[in-house]
C-alpha cells in the first residue's frame, strides 16, 4: 500500500506485516493523490504543487522517474495504466494522458467546467471517468480524447468516482452527501444512495470484488457501506477521530482501508 | 474546490453537532448533584478549587455511560482535544492521564464553538499581552507569528496594543486565583486555536463550500449550444433498457459472490484475521494446483481467462492440439506493444508483421481482407493503436469459436476436477491472540521522525483494535 500525507512524506507499507517499506520524503508537502503502478515498480504523488513527481521505489534508494509539469491547476488524482502511461485529474478542470518515457502529454482531455477531482478507470482500460466540481461525471475514450457520456444528477462537487467491476455502470459521491449509480448502457442515473440523518460530504468511494458493497468515507469521521443493489446502508465503520479522506479495496478484495485526518491509516475485515 | 470565503457564523455542518454533544457531556459533569466530584489544587500558597483528577474522569464516564475503560479513556481524551478540560500540570501536552494529573473545565466562554472562529485580532492581542507580561520572553513560534500578525494587521496595531494593555490593567485588579485561572483559560483555549508547529490541528478542516456553481457559468448562447449539442449526441446514442442493465448487475453480483472474500470469507481463512498466508500462498500467480474458485472464474468470462496467467497457459495447451494456438500468440503480441515501451513499438510491429500478418508468415492469424488491408496501411506508421482493429478482430474470433469449446473440453472439466478446495482452518483452541499493532520504525533516518514515531505508536495502540 501506497499512502501520502501533508507532512510531506510518501510511506509504501506492507500491509500484512505494518512494515514500512520505504520512505520518499516530498518536494511539496501539500500532496492530494498517490497512485501505484499496477507492477509495483513506481509510485506517483502529486498536489497543490500542480506537479505530478513518478518514482522509482525498487531502485536502491528511491528515485525522482519523472516530473510531469504541464497542468496550470492542482493535482488531484493520479493513476496509471502501466509502467509507461500515467492519467492525471487536475483543478485546471482537464485531465492529462502522460507517456512516462518522454514525459510529454499524450492527450489532453477537456470539457470539464470545475475543477476535476478523481478519476478512475475501466477495467478493460479503453475509457475512464472523471468527476469534477461541475457536479458532473464524464466518461472519455482514452485513446481519442473525446467525452462519449455526461452524467448529471448531483447539485455539489464529485469528489471521489469508481468503475461497478463489470465495467457497466459507475458510482459517484459527492458534497451533497449522496453517492449514485450511473449506468452506461441506459445512460441515466439508476441509484441514489441518501440517508436524511447523514449530513456529511462523501470524501472517498471503493467497491468490494462483486460490487455488492460500497464502502464510502464520509466527512462526518465515518465510513458507511451500502448495499449498491438494494440502495440500504449495511454498516459503518467508526473508528477514526477525524474525517476520512481516502478508502481503499486491494485487487484481492479481502478488506477496506480508510486513511483520515487524524493521521492513521486503518484496515478493515 | 470552489473555495469561498467563510461567511461568519456559518454552518460547519459536522463538526457544530459534534461539539454540541461535548458540550452536553461537560454539563452533566458539572451538575452538582450528579456531576463529578471537585477537588482542590495547590499552587505554592494559593488554593485554586474546581479541579478533578483524569482518573476521576474517566471513572465518571465509564459510570454514566456504561462503557468500557478504553472507551472512555478515548472519549476523555477527544474532550481534551478539543479543549473542553484542559491539564494543569502540563498544559502543552493535550493527553487525557488516567492518574492523579489535575484537569479543569473550560468556561463557556473560550468554548471553541462559542467563539468561533478565533479571529486574528483576538490572537494578537493575546500574544502582545504575553509579550508585555514576559518582557519579550515568548516562544520562538509565538514570536513569528506575532512578527507575521504585525505585518498583516499593521493598519490596526494601536488598537491591539491598546486592548493588552487595558486588558492587563484589569486583571491586575482581580485577586491573585482569579487571575491565575484567567490565564490557564486563555493558555489553554490559544493552543487548540493556534497550535504549537508539530501538533496536530483538531479544528483543522477544509474551507466551507457552498454549492453555487451555477453562478459561475456564463449562461450565454455558447453554453446553450454545446448544451444543445451533447443532447443531441445523447439522444444519437445507442441505449440499452435500464430494467435489463439492472438485471445485469444482480446477475454479476450473484456471480461473484462467492469471489468477495468480504461478502463470503475465504477459504482456507482470511490472512488478515488468522495471520496465516496460505490463503495468498494457494492463489499466486502460478501454482501446481490452482483453487476451485479461480478455476471456475475462468469460465464467467473471456477476459477472466486472459488475465489469469494460468488461464493463459491452460487456453494455450488447448489451443495448440486445436492448431490454432497462433491466435493468442498474435492477441499476446498486441497487447505487448499497447501496453509497452513507446521506444520499443516500431520493433515490436515490424515482428509482428513478420510472424502473423506477412503472406506466408509461420504463424499466420486469419483477419478478414477488410482489417488486414487497414492494418497493412498502419504499418506504415506504426503507433501504439495500429494493431487494435486486428487484435480486436482476433479476441472476437477466440472469444466466439475456441472459448466456448474450451470450457466444454475434456482439458478445462479435469482442471476443474482437480482443483482444490481448500479446507477452512480450525480455528486455535485458545482465543487467538490479538497481533500487536504498533508502527515499525520508518526507514527514514532523521531524530524528529524517531520522536514522532514513538508518539504515533503510543496513540495507535490505544486507538487500535477494530476488527
Amino acid at each position: 500500500m501506497v499512502s501520502a500525507s501533508q507532512d510531506g512524506k510518501l510511506l509504501v507499507w506492507d500491509t500484512f506485516t505494518g512494515n514500512k517499506l520505504v520512505a520518499v520524503p516530498l518536494k511539496s508537502a501539500w500532496v492530494m493523490s498517490v497512485a501505484f503502478a499496477p507492477s509495483a515498480n513506481l509510485v506517483a504523488s502529486g498536489g497543490l504543487d500542480n506537479i505530478c513527481t513518478v518514482y522509482n521505489i525498487k531502485a536502491a534508494s528511491p528515485k525522482t522517474l519523472r516530473e510531469l509539469d504541464a497542468h496550470t491547476g492542482y493535482l488531484s488524482c493520479c493513476r496509471f495504466l502501466s509502467d509507461s502511461e500515467i492519467l492525471t485529474a487536475s483543478g485546471d478542470t482537464t485531465c492529462v494522458l502522460w507517456d512516462l518515457e518522454t514525459g510529454k502529454q499524450k492527450m489532453v482531455y477537456t470539457n470539464h467546467i470545475g475543477d476535476c477531482m478523481s478519476l478512475a478507470l475501466s477495467p478493460d482500460m479503453n475509457m475512464f471517468i472523471s468527476g469534477a466540481c461541475d457536479s458532473l461525471a464524464k466518461l472519455w475514450d482514452l485513446r481519442e480524447g473525446t467525452c462519449k457520456q455526461t452524467f448529471s444528477g448531483h447539485t455539489s462537487d464529485i469528489n471521489a468516482i469508481s468503475f461497478f467491476p463489470s465495467g457497466n455502470a459507475i458510482i459517484t459521491g459527492s458534497d451533497d452527501c449522496s453517492c449514485k449509480m450511473y449506468d452506461l448502457r441506459s445512460d441515466q442515473e439508476v441509484t441514489d444512495y441518501t440517508d436524511a440523518t447523514l449530513n456529511a460530504g462523501v470524501t472517498s468511494l471503493a467497491l468490494s470484488n462483486s460490487g455488492r458493497l460500497i464502502f464510502a468515507g464520509y466527512d462526518d469521521f465515518n465510513c458507511h457501506i451500502w448495499d449498491s443493489l438494494k440502495g440500504e446502508k449495511v454498516g459503518v465503520l467508526s473508528g477514526h477521530d477525524n474525517r476520512v479522506s481516502c478508502t481503499g479495496v486491494p485487487a484481492d478484495g479481502m478488506g477496506v482501508c480508510t486513511g483520515s485526518w487524524d493521521s492513521f491509516l486503518k484496515l478493515w475485515n | 474546490m470552489t473555495i469561498n470565503t467563510l461567511a461568519k457564523g456559518g454552518l460547519h455542518r459536522e463538526q457544530m453537532s459534534c461539539f454540541r454533544k461535548m458540550e452536553k457531556v461537560i454539563v452533566a459533569m458539572q451538575d452538582p448533584d450528579m456531576g463529578m466530584k471537585m477537588r482542590n489544587q495547590r499552587l505554592l500558597i494559593t488554593v485554586i478549587p474546581h479541579a478533578m483528577t483524569g482518573q476521576d474522569v474517566i471513572t465518571w464516564l465509564i459510570q454514566k455511560y456504561h462503557i468500557s475503560e478504553e472507551e472512555a479513556l478515548h472519549l476523555g481524551e477527544m474532550l481534551v482535544r478539543y479543549g473542553y478540560i484542559y491539564p494543569l500540570k502540563e498544559p502543552r501536552c493535550l493527553v487525557l492521564r488516567p492518574d492523579e494529573s489535575p484537569y479543569r473545565f473550560q468556561t463557556p466562554y473560550f468554548w471553541t464553538s462559542t467563539r468561533w472562529p478565533a479571529t486574528e485580532l483576538d490572537y494578537a492581542i493575546h500574544l502582545a499581552k504575553k509579550n508585555i507580561r514576559k518582557q519579550g520572553e515568548l516562544m520562538e513560534y509565538e514570536k513569528e507569528r506575532y512578527s507575521q500578525l504585525h505585518k498583516r494587521i499593521n493598519h490596526t496595531w494601536d488598537f491591539v496594543v491598546m486592548q493588552a494593555r487595558e486588558q492587563l490593567r484589569a486583571s491586575k485588579q482581580r485577586r491573585k486565583a482569579d487571575r491565575i485561572v484567567l490565564e490557564c483559560q486563555e493558555q489553554a483555549y490559544w493552543l487548540i486555536n493556534r497550535p504549537p508547529p508539530g501538533v496536530q490541528n483538531m479544528l483543522d478542516w477544509a474551507l466551507e463550500r457552498p454549492n453555487n456553481f451555477s453562478t459561475q457559468v456564463p449562461l450565454n448562447s455558447d453554453y446553450y449550444k454545446s448544451e444543445i449539442e451533447t443532447s443531441r449526441r445523447a439522444l444519437g446514442r445507442n441505449r440499452v433498457k435500464s430494467s435489463v442493465c439492472l438485471e445485469g448487475f444482480i446477475k454479476y453480483s450473484e456471480q461473484y459472490q462467492n469471489h468477495d472474500p468480504i461478502m463470503q470469507g475465504c477459504l482456507p481463512s482470511n490472512p488478515w484475521i488468522s495471520d496465516d498466508i496460505a490463503y495468498w500462498t494457494m492463489n499466486s500467480e502460478i501454482v501446481p494446483v490452482p483453487t476451485r474458485l479461480r478455476v471456475e472464474r475462468w469460465s464467467f468470462r473471456f477476459m477472466e481467462l486472459l488475465s489469469d496467467a494460468m488461464g493463459r497457459r491452460e487456453f494455450m495447451t488447448y489451443l495448440e492440439k486445436e492448431f490454432s494456438a497462433e491466435n493468442l500468440h498474435f492477441w499476446q503480441a498486441c497487447e505487448e506493444i499497447r501496453h509497452g515501451e513507446s521506444s520499443k513499438i516500431v520493433e515490436k510491429v515490424e515482428d509482428v508483421y513478420k510472424n502473423f500478418l506477412a503472406p506466408g508468415a509461420a504463424r499466420w492469424v486469419n483477419i478478414d481482407s477488410k482489417t488486414m488491408d487497414k492494418t497493412l496501411e498502419g504499418i506504415k506508421w506504426p503507433h501504439r493503436f495500429v494493431m487494435d482493429d486486428a487484435q480486436m478482430h482476433i479476441y472476437f474470433l477466440m472469444k466466439k469459436d475456441s472459448y466456448p469449446r474450451y470450457l466444454k473440453s475434456d482439458l478445462y472439466k479435469n482442471m476443474l476436477a482437480k482443483a482444490v478446495v481448500p479446507q477452512e482452518t480450525k480455528k486455535s483452541v485458545f482465543p487467538f491472540m490479538r497481533r500487536q499493532r504498533h508502527s515499525s520504525p520508518s526507514p527514514a533516518q532523521a531524530s524528529a521522525q524517531a520522536a514522532e514515531e514513538d508518539g504515533r505508536a503510543g496513540t495507535n495502540s490505544a486507538a487500535g483494535s477494530h476488527f
